[in-house]
Order: C-alpha cells, then structure tokens, then sequence
C-alpha cells in the first residue's frame, strides 16, 4: 500500500470515528437526562403529588396540584392566540401574498422566534400585568402565546408549501373557489405537518420558565379564574430547585418528570390522530 | 426539443383553414371559439394570434414541438392560466356565444373541465374524489348514484367497485388518470379539456384511455393535446398544428395527416423535426 493510500485510509477511519462519536454523544445526552429524570422523579412521585397543594418548609407530603392545573389553563390559552394566528398567518404566506410581503412576515417571524423569551415576557408585562396592575394566567398565556405564533406560521408555511401544485390545479379545474380549495384540499393534504408543527411549538413553550417570571408569577395556592398569579410547573421547578431543601428538591424532579410525561402523552396521542387518513405520497 | 430547420421559418404566413376544410366543417356547431388571441408570460409572447373553433361533441387535437405554445392554448380555455403569475391574455374565447373572459371563472371551470398531464388525485379515498366537484358546488344530485356514473362513463367503475373507501393512491398510473377524468365528469362539463393525457402512461392505459375518450364524445366535447401524432390521428376528429406560438394548420384530421396544407406540417407530420 502506498503511504498516499495509507494516508487516506487514515483520514477516513478517523473521519468515520469522529462523525460517529458526535452523533452518539447527541443521542447519549437526551437519554442521560430522560433516565436521570425518570430515576429521580420516579422516586419522588406520590398520587399526592397530583392532588395536594404545596406544604409549608418542614412539612413533608404536599404536592403541586396547582401548578399542574395552571401549566394546562396556561398553555390552553398560549395555544388559543398562537395556534389561530400562526395558522392562518402562514395560510396567507403560502397561498396568497406576492414575494414581497412573504419575505418581510418570513423575516420577522424569524426574528420574533429569536426574541430571549425573557424579552417576551417583559412585553407581556408591560401589555397585560401593567395595565390590570396585577399577575395573571391571562398575561402568562399572553406571553406563551406570542411564542408559539412564530414557531407555528413558519412550519405551517412549510408544510403548505410542500403540498404539489398538481392538487391546487385539479381543485380550481373543478371550479373550486381558492378558499374552498385551500379548506378542502390543501389543508387536509398538509394537516399532519400542521399538527407536527403545533406539537412543536406546544411543546416548546410547555417549558418556558422566562416568560411566566413576571407575568403568571407565581401562586402556592389555588388559582380560580384568569385574572390571579398562577403556579405553573416549570416555575415550581425553577423555584423548588434553587432552594435548599432536599424535599423541595425532590418535588422538583418530580415536577420536571411530570412535565415530560405530559408532553409526550400529548405527542402520543397526536402521533395516533396523525397515522390516520390518505397522506400524500412523495414522489 | 429540436431546433426548427431553417427552411421551415415561422415567418412564413400560417395557413389556418384550407377552403374546402372549412367546407366540410361548415356544417358543425361550434361549442367553443377562440380568436385572435395573443398570450404573453411577462413581456415574453407565446401565442401569436390564434384562431381556432372547437366542434360540438367532436375530439380536437392540438400537436406541435414542445414548446408550441399547445398546453399554454389548452389551459386558455379555463383560463387555467390565470393561475400563473404575469400571465396575460388578449383576444376573446366564447363559450356557446358567451365570452369566457366576461364570466365568473368558478362557474366556467365547472362547465370547461380539466385534466392534467400526471394523474393528480386527491388524497381521499375513492369515492371523495369523484365526489369532490359535486360536493364544492353544492349539487343537488345523488352523489352515490353520479359517482357511480361517472365511473362508469371512465370505464373504471368494473374495477373499483368493491373498494370505494380505499386511497385513490392504491390505483396504478392509468387507473388513476382514468379516477381523473371520472372526477371531471362527475360535474358533467360540457367541454373536457386533457393536457397530455397519457403522456405518464405505459401504452396498455394509454390505449384504454384512447378508447374512453373517443367514446366520451357523445357526451361532452373534448379538447387534448398530444406530442404523439399517431394518438391524434388516431383519436381525433380535428387536429390543429402548432409551432413557435402559431397556429399552422387547422383541419380535419384524416386531411391534415394525408395531405397537409402547410410544408411545416408537412415536415412536422413526416418526422423532419419535432
């Protein structure tokens, strides 16, 4: 063997190994921190957990009840402005605006997805929290919501564009109006990314913590209606993390598996919706 | 796509109809007429005055080169190509005396059906696809019963009968083309337009869809283009030549496959180019 081909060959390997070894360590990290929750959460977790407010420092049982209720109306309302605007925002980027304007909604999407989300809890602050002078589910799920728009329209786009411009010819052929072909064909024939891409960012802003600081706050109690602070879990868990109690600590994991399980219940359940129905094959 | 040979220039003025042809069809009706239309894609011009009638319950066939301006044409007639940007057209397109340009462009494709190159079902079962024209516009009709029909009349109806809910995407090529054209009908259009119908197709569907429409003509009139020559003289009752955008020959196609009236034609038809 020649020492160029010799060189070759080593470069090769070496590159092959690397390449590998990266791709293991991404893989290995989600699993690392899936079975460190899972061994610490699990431990921690009681049927209290789901039904009792939190105790007082000192006393041992308690739960977070509340917060698990306050994630849930939290991301309710965040999915009740980001859903719709996002929807119908990319529907008007994929099938109706000229190159101009698609470019310039595009960008600012793309910046506001970039916006710290702490930033986006401040503009909650000043647009619900001031004005009420109070904390609020309501300003929480602002702040939430504002998120999830960009994560939504951008992905929705996508999916629509996807769709073969053969299936928006045969529809307007058959004298389909554009909305008409848009709710019966378009959307249909793309809805499973559309439902990917809301997972997506439900799931994102599931563990927002940034935005909720200021605006949801906070609540070791019960939290009626829409106008009070709120607990939610990923606060708890910032909160219960940082203090220095060891069952506060374990409450926290538990918190943290909680929020997990949630979201994938909520991925399973969509994933099930998804694989029915005529998907579009690729060609 | 070839280059045209020189001797065969587009400079030379286009013969349209030769006096006895228009003679020998001066008895049909015209269900369609297309005249002086010129059409343009940005400032680039595509079609350059074309005239041409459209016989009631006949098949005209539109051939020429690629890029003869044949689909641009086709799509004109329901006004298919407004759906590209820059599009522009001039001239006047009447539809049983009505101009096509003046009316509500829903309602003209309902009357003007069409269908496209590559078979393009919905992905919907069966029976939706059929469904779909009559559902959008509301039909009162049964829509068992016009599914069925219109199945029928695509001669497909014998081999799906029994899976109706399945995916249309479970049918092969041609029977999803055939599923096209039963969607079409199902509207039952007075004009079916085919952009090169078969063109995706292996030769057994191509000749059953042959067959389909030169029996679907007593129900409609119908408009196909083709770069297959021997598919028009096969098939059709007239056949329009078309090079570079303009409209060569127009005539009854037993006359413009065995003594045409322009040498381009000619050429084009004999294998010279094209």
């Amino acid at each position: 063997m020649s020492p160029r081909l010799r060189w070759r060959k080593f470069v090769s390997g070496f590159m092959l190994t690397m390449t590998g070894v990266c791709a293991l360590v991404a893989v290995s990290v989600l699993f690392f921190i899936l079975g460190y929750l899972v061994y610490h959460g699990g431990t921690s977790m009681s049927w209290s957990f789901f039904t009792k407010l939190p105790v007082p420092v000192g006393e041992t049982g308690g739960g977070m009840a509340n917060a698990i209720v306050g994630s849930a109306k939290l991301l309710f309302l965040a999915s009740l402005i980001g859903v719709p605007i996002g929807f119908f925002g990319a529907i008007y980027l994929a099938e109706f605006s000229g190159g101009t304007t698609a470019f310039v909604v595009r960008y600012a999407a793309d910046l506001l997805n970039g916006v710290p989300s702490i930033v986006i809890g401040i503009f909650a602050y000043s647009l619900v929290v001031l004005p009420f002078k109070q904390f609020s589910t309501l300003a929480g799920g602002c702040a939430l919501g504002v998120m999830m728009i960009p994560i939504t329209l951008r992905s929705t786009e996508e999916f629509l564009r996807a769709v073969p411009n053969a299936l928006r010819e045969a529809a307007m052929a058959l004298g389909a109006s554009k909305w008409k072909m848009i709710a019966t064909v378009i959307v249909p024939a793309a809805y499973r990314g559309i439902l990917t891409a809301i997972l997506l960012a439900f799931a994102r802003v599931a563990g927002e913590t940034a935005p909720l600081l200021f605006t949801a706050f906070g609540n070791e109690f019960w939290s009626p209606g829409w106008n009070q602070p709120t607990a939610s879990l990923p606060a708890m868990i910032y909160k219960y993390a940082i203090a220095p109690y060891d069952d506060w600590h374990r409450q926290a994991w538990a918190a943290g598996l909680v929020l997990l399980g949630l979201i994938l219940i909520i991925n399973i359940v969509a994933r099930a919706v998804l694989s029915r129905g005529i998907a579009v094959p690729r060609s | 796509m070839h280059a045209v040979r020189p001797a065969l220039s587009v400079n030379l003025p286009p013969v349209v109809t030769n006096p006895a042809a228009r003679e020998a069809s001066s008895g049909l009706a015209m269900r369609m007429t297309v005249s002086k239309v010129n059409f343009f894609y940005g400032s680039k011009q595509t079609l350059f005055d074309v005239n041409l009638g459209i016989a009631t319950n006949k098949v005209t066939a539109l051939i020429g080169p690629s890029g003869c301006g044949k689909s641009t044409l086709i799509r004109t007639l329901n006004r298919m190509h407004e759906t590209v940007r820059n599009a522009r057209l001039e001239g006047e397109i009447l539809l049983d005396g009505q101009n096509i340009l003046a009316q509500d462009v829903t309602s003209l494709r309902r009357r003007v059906g069409m269908v496209f190159q590559r078979p393009n079902p919905f992905p919907k079962s069966i029976f939706d696809n059929v469904a779909y024209g009559l559902k959008i516009n509301g039909s009162k009709l049964p829509i068992a019963e016009a599914v069925e029909k219109s199945l029928r009349h695509a001669a497909l109806w014998d081999e799906v009968k029994d899976h109706l809910q399945k995916s249309a995407y479970e049918l092969s090529g041609g029977q999803q083309q055939r599923l096209c054209i039963a969607r079409a009908l199902a509207v039952e259009p007075e004009v079916l337009l085919l952009d090169e119908p078969c063109s995706a197709l292996d030769p057994i569907s191509t000749a059953k869809i042959e067959e389909l429409l030169v029996q679907l003509k007593d129900l409609c009139t119908i408009v196909t283009v083709t770069h297959n020559m021997q598919q028009a003289a096969r098939i059709s009752d007239f056949t329009a030549f078309l090079l570079i955008g303009q409209l060569i020959e127009f005539n009854p196609t037993p006359h413009l496959f065995t003594k045409p009236s322009d040498p381009r034609t000619e050429a084009y038809i004999t294998g010279r180019f094209g």
